[in-house]
């Protein structure tokens, strides 16, 4: 494929840094603008410019092995800072940015909903920061760098779920039980990288992966190896870590959780992934053990019990936090194999996740607005009164559950199929059981929406869904039909990438 | 018109018949849904002339699987060709019938069966085998009577069984081979067998025929002949495909020749004696496809071909006298060929090319099976098939035309048949002799080129003259012996008696027991049942214990727990 290169070359060569400075930068006269229209014309082109740097990003690493080093105020690595692309995280860029895009285009009629006029300038100078966190995790090649951009995205992120405190007190509790959650993991990620770098003496990661080739059996590298496991595996919401995410995505404002569902832990398990096959070599006993007997049967408990959970759940938006949790475990099972189709199955569900969940969210978002809708049984007769909204939603949800011509039947093809060829039939068994349960939770919503009458007074509210998010949601509803299809672009970024984490690991 | 062509071409002529069928169904004006059975079939053939070159067209990628939608080839072009020919003419003879359902039904399930024939791999037949499936069972519903419902969703639950049957065979034959093409398969592996049993269930095999002479007779006139043309076709296609030269089919397809016989002759419903008739066909083309050989795959194909007509047409006659006198029972009617005559001769023609009299098509396509069997020096099957040429077509079919048009007159004071039904009839009675006088034209379409071969000699016409001559002459005998009509209407059970006597008795007395047995289970469970949701929802519902909002105590009770097992586990890893 042609290396493109379409922003000026200028530009191009300080793409890396740009992505992550342009939003960290905006977010400052977006908070001091003080008028939410201002605020959000300001945050939607930080996200835009993010998304040209990202694309520029992702077409330069799409000829085969290209990696994209850049040195950080000219401090030549491993000494200064290197943001460093491959395959893996420009796949991830681009799913970051255009995911901030898209929700960005659905939070205008979303957050003036539901938050306060005097707040919400700030609101999205806080999601600024957090995107210029979250891109900053993905781009760096240092793994001390990478804790710092952990917490720039981790804390306003607390502060954003706290801002659903207007409508639900709980929110409040939520968010600081993220806080808690949230530190534990960052803490014992930075303990792990300390381990490594009294072992090593670098940080720099394409270092610390040339010199711990050889060093298999130091006690110090598997304790930091733990300690990195751990505190990302709370990142990722790996069960039973996760706790803290139900709370979190049904009290935040609409607006959060779609940027959250769609990004926040997709990130943590890329790095997952990074430190897994790239800085720790896969081929080291204790990473493949640990990923066999420890992340392995979390991933398959997590797929079957956050399922159950889900099925039980009567908050909506709860409901479908759990089924992301059991999503989660579909992505760290593709993981766990440590195969590099396993790896290209678990990055293509989660790409694919962050489709249908995205659908499912705004949709969410778009009954909330229209009718506060919030538990399921409210969701009667939504159908008839909201058919676009309705019925992206019905095409999410199919997709959730995995039916044919649609991304999640792909993804799951995917990993059925590298879990058979790692002999893992269990593996395929809880798949399949947690799709049976998939198809009971999305049919209780799905009963309600479309089968159910309208109740009595309801019909008389009707409002019509806004445009904004009627836009994105109906794109992003197609964009998993139109990948459930034709499903080569996707499946092609997902080997690119598991190829990327594979074959950088032998430390070169 | 060259323009139109460049533009067909490679494009699949079962999207032209589905879709003018989902037009159809939509259509409230039956002018409008007329024009669609005639306007679909039209383009579906130019796009089939269109089609030159042998290949693959139509793929859908579909991320893991490649799904072929139109394999033209040697094998696949003649079934095309004769579908769409039967659908046209049956949009003809249709069209004085005013449904809505069965109008879009024929198309789509025309286009299914089309779709079926050109699948190149085995997951875009199962889609399209249970699209024929969904499509025929309007046919027979749509014939209103209490007894057609049932009969419908019998037929339906079985075409519906084939296709599962299809799909997990299938997938076996793919997990085992890595292949989801739709080739030689072979009866070596289960997912062989399975496939076979689901194309069985659809050709017709012994014992997997029941469904075939219990719907086809009460299906509407026109959908009997729909019916007649495609789903059991398909199968011998799909059996050509998948198991040519399979030795078992030999013995199967030559049982089906031979036992439909006493049937075909004790059964009082005429559409059911066609219906018996049917499955001797079919027996032919097993036989055919059993054989292997290049002349018996060939004789399979043009038998397939003619025979689509020649049924077709039988079915159609029949079709014409439903309409006029409401019943098709032997028993009540006779002498029809006084007011009926067009119908009539158009029934002769049938009869005639059923039985296999030269210069009609039946002649030139069973003589190839005949030869192929010679040819395979299988004495056995050759001598079967001679039998069950004169015995079986002859006789069954001469019953139709003497029980319906001649014998005695039953008083049906009726019209002829309406000129459309006439026109269709005419079409495919038109065939029926053209294919057997210039049998060239036919033999040119078959998938192995036979140029020197000459179905007109001396003794092949005079073998067939005699054994015809024979035939007639224990119809003439039974007609003596006044044994036509049976005197008693009935219904015949054949191995079906195993589902519908024996396994609705034995459903019977299962349910007693189960009611007896559910009410005791219940009484005892229902506490049972209720206490462990109870404890289902107590863990998991929004309040419950897996639920609740944690406190962040126990939250990092967790991590600490996961730390000790990811150490302990990276502890106790040995050295790379």
């Amino acid at each position: 494929m042609t290396v493109g290169q379409w922003l000026p070359t200028a530009l191009a060569a300080h793409a890396p840094v740009l992505l992550v400075a342009v939003p960290l930068i905006l977010s400052t006269p977006a908070a001091i603008l003080r008028t939410g229209r201002a605020g959000w014309a300001i945050a939607l082109s930080g996200a835009l410019l993010a998304l040209l740097c990202a694309v520029e990003l992702f077409l330069a690493t799409r000829a085969d092995g290209a990696v994209i080093s850049y040195a950080l105020g000219g401090w030549p690595p491993p000494f200064g800072i290197e943001f460093r692309v491959d395959g893996l995280n420009a796949a991830l860029l681009l799913l970051l940015t255009g995911a901030a895009v898209l929700a960005l285009i659905f939070a205008r009629p979303s957050v003036e909903n539901e938050i306060n006029a005097d707040k919400r300038s700030l609101f999205y100078s806080a999601f600024l920061v957090s995107l210029s966190g979250l891109a900053g995790v993905a781009i760096t090649g240092d793994a001390f760098n990478l804790f710092v951009f952990l917490e720039i995205s981790s804390i306003p992120t607390y502060a954003l779920i706290a801002m659903g405190a207007n409508r639900d007190r709980r929110a409040l509790t939520s968010a600081f039980n993220y806080l808690v959650m949230g530190a534990i993991g960052a803490t014992f990620f930075v303990i792990g990288v300390g381990f490594l770098y009294m072992a090593t003496g670098t940080l720099n990661m394409a270092d610390l992966a040339r010199l711990l080739v050889d060093m298999d059996g130091d006690r110090v590298v598997r304790m930091g190896f733990a300690f990195i496991l751990v505190g990302l595996g709370l990142k990722a919401a790996l069960f039973p870590l996760h706790l803290w995410l139900p709370g979190a995505y049904a009290y935040a404002p609409s607006f959060v959780t779609v940027f959250l569902a769609t990004t926040a832990t997709k990130v943590a398990f890329y790095v997952i992934i990074r430190f897994s096959f790239d800085v720790f070599a896969i081929d080291s006993g204790f990473v493949v053990n640990a990923l066999t007997y420890v992340v392995t049967p979390l991933a398959i408990a997590g797929m079957i019990v956050a399922s159950a959970q889900a099925l039980f759940q009567t908050d909506v938006r709860r409901l479908l936090a759990y089924s992301s949790v059991a999503q989660a475990g579909y992505m760290m099972l593709g993981l766990g194999m440590g195969s590099q189709a396993g790896v290209s199955a678990g990055v293509l569900h989660l790409i694919n996740h962050a489709l249908m969940k995205g659908v499912l969210f705004m949709a969410l978002g778009a009954f909330a607005i229209s009718y506060g809708v919030r538990r399921i049984e409210n969701c009667k007769g939504l159908g008839m009164m909201m058919p676009m909204t309705a019925s992206a939603f019905t095409l999410g949800a199919l997709s959730l559950i995995g039916v044919p011509f649609t991304v999640g039947f792909i993804s799951k093809f995917y990993l059925i199929q590298a879990a058979l060829a790692q002999g893992w039939i269990f593996a395929v068994a809880a798949i399949l059981i947690s799709s049976v349960l998939a198809v009971f939770y999305c049919y209780r919503i799905l009963v309600n929406l479309w089968v159910t009458p309208i109740p009595e007074g309801r019909r008389d509210l009707a409002q019509p869904t806004p445009y904004l998010i009627l836009v994105p949601l109906v794109g992003l509803a197609l964009a998993n039909l139109v990948f459930g299809v034709h499903a080569a672009p996707l499946v092609d970024i997902a080997e690119t990438a598991a190829a990327a984490a594979i074959n950088a690991g032998t430390g070169s | 018109m060259p323009d139109i062509l460049a533009v067909l071409n490679g494009v699949s002529p079962a999207w032209f018949l589905i879709v003018a069928g989902l037009l159809a169904w939509g259509a409230p004006w039956s002018p409008v849904r007329k024009a669609l059975m005639l306007i679909g079939p039209c383009f579906a053939l130019l796009a089939w002339f269109a089609t030159h070159e042998t290949g693959v067209y139509g793929v859908i990628d579909l991320g893991p699987f490649q799904l072929e939608t139109f394999r033209f080839d040697s094998l696949s072009r003649i079934w095309v060709l004769v579908f769409i020919l039967i659908a046209f003419i049956n949009g003809v003879y249709a069209l004085h019938e005013r449904n809505r359902m069965t109008d879009g039904a024929a198309l789509i399930y025309a286009g299914a069966a089309v779709g079926a024939v050109l699948s190149g791999d085995l997951l875009t037949l199962f889609f399209f085998w249970e699209l024929t499936a969904l499509a025929s069972a309007p046919l027979i519903f749509a014939a209103g009577a209490p007894m057609a419902h049932r009969a419908g969703l019998r037929y339906l639950a079985i075409q519906v069984l084939s296709g599962v049957l299809l799909l997990a065979g299938a997938a076996v034959w793919a997990s085992q081979t890595g292949s989801w093409g739709c080739d030689a398969i072979g009866v070596d592996s289960a997912a062989g067998v399975m496939l076979l049993l689901a194309f069985g269930v659809k050709a017709g095999f012994p014992l997997l025929h029941m469904w075939l002479p219990d719907a086809y007779p009460k299906a509407t006139g026109v959908g009997s002949v729909v019916l007649s043309a495609f789903t059991t076709k398909l199968a011998v296609y799909a059996l050509a495909r998948g198991f040519a030269g399979e030795g078992a089919l030999i013995a199967i397809g030559l049982v089906m020749a031979v036992f439909p016989i006493v049937f075909a002759l004790v059964s009082n419903d005429l559409r059911q004696t066609l219906a018996y008739a049917l499955i001797n066909q079919l027996g032919f083309m097993v036989v055919g496809v059993g054989l292997g050989n290049e002349l018996a795959l060939n004789g399979a194909a043009a038998n397939a071909f003619v025979g689509v007509i020649y049924m077709a047409l039988m079915f159609m006659t029949l079709g014409a006298v439903l309409h006029r006198t409401g019943t098709v029972k032997a028993t009540e009617l006779g002498g029809l060929f006084k007011s009926m005559p067009v119908t009539g001769v158009c029934a002769i023609i049938g009869a005639l090319s059923v039985a296999g009299v030269p210069l009609f098509s039946g002649f030139v396509a069973k003589t190839l099976i005949l030869s192929g069997a010679h040819y395979a020096h299988n004495d056995l099957a050759y001598a079967i098939l001679v039998y069950a040429s004169a015995g079986v077509m002859e006789l069954s079919v001469l019953k139709v035309v003497y029980c319906a048009f001649f014998g005695e007159a039953r008083h049906h004071q009726v019209r002829e048949a309406p000129q459309t039904m006439l026109l269709g009839m005419a079409l495919a009675a038109f065939l029926c002799v053209y294919l057997g006088v210039d049998y060239r034209a036919l033999y040119e379409l078959l998938p192995f080129g036979i140029d020197d071969y000459e179905p007109y000699k001396l003794n092949n016409v005079f073998g067939q003259v005699q054994l015809l001559l024979g035939g007639a002459f224990v119809f003439a005998l039974a007609v003596g012996f006044k044994l036509f009509p049976l005197k008693s209407d009935h219904t015949i059970l054949d191995a079906d008696w195993f589902y519908r006597r024996l396994g609705d008795g034995a459903a019977r007395w299962g349910k007693a027991m189960g009611e007896l047995l559910v009410h005791a289970i219940n009484t005892a469970l229902t506490a049972g049942v209720a206490r462990l949701r109870a404890r289902l929802f107590n863990l998991f519902n929004p309040a419950g214990a897996l639920s609740r909002e944690f406190p962040s105590g126990l939250m990092a009770l967790w991590t600490a727990i996961m730390l000790a097992a990811v150490l302990l586990v990276s502890y106790f890893s040995p050295m790379s």
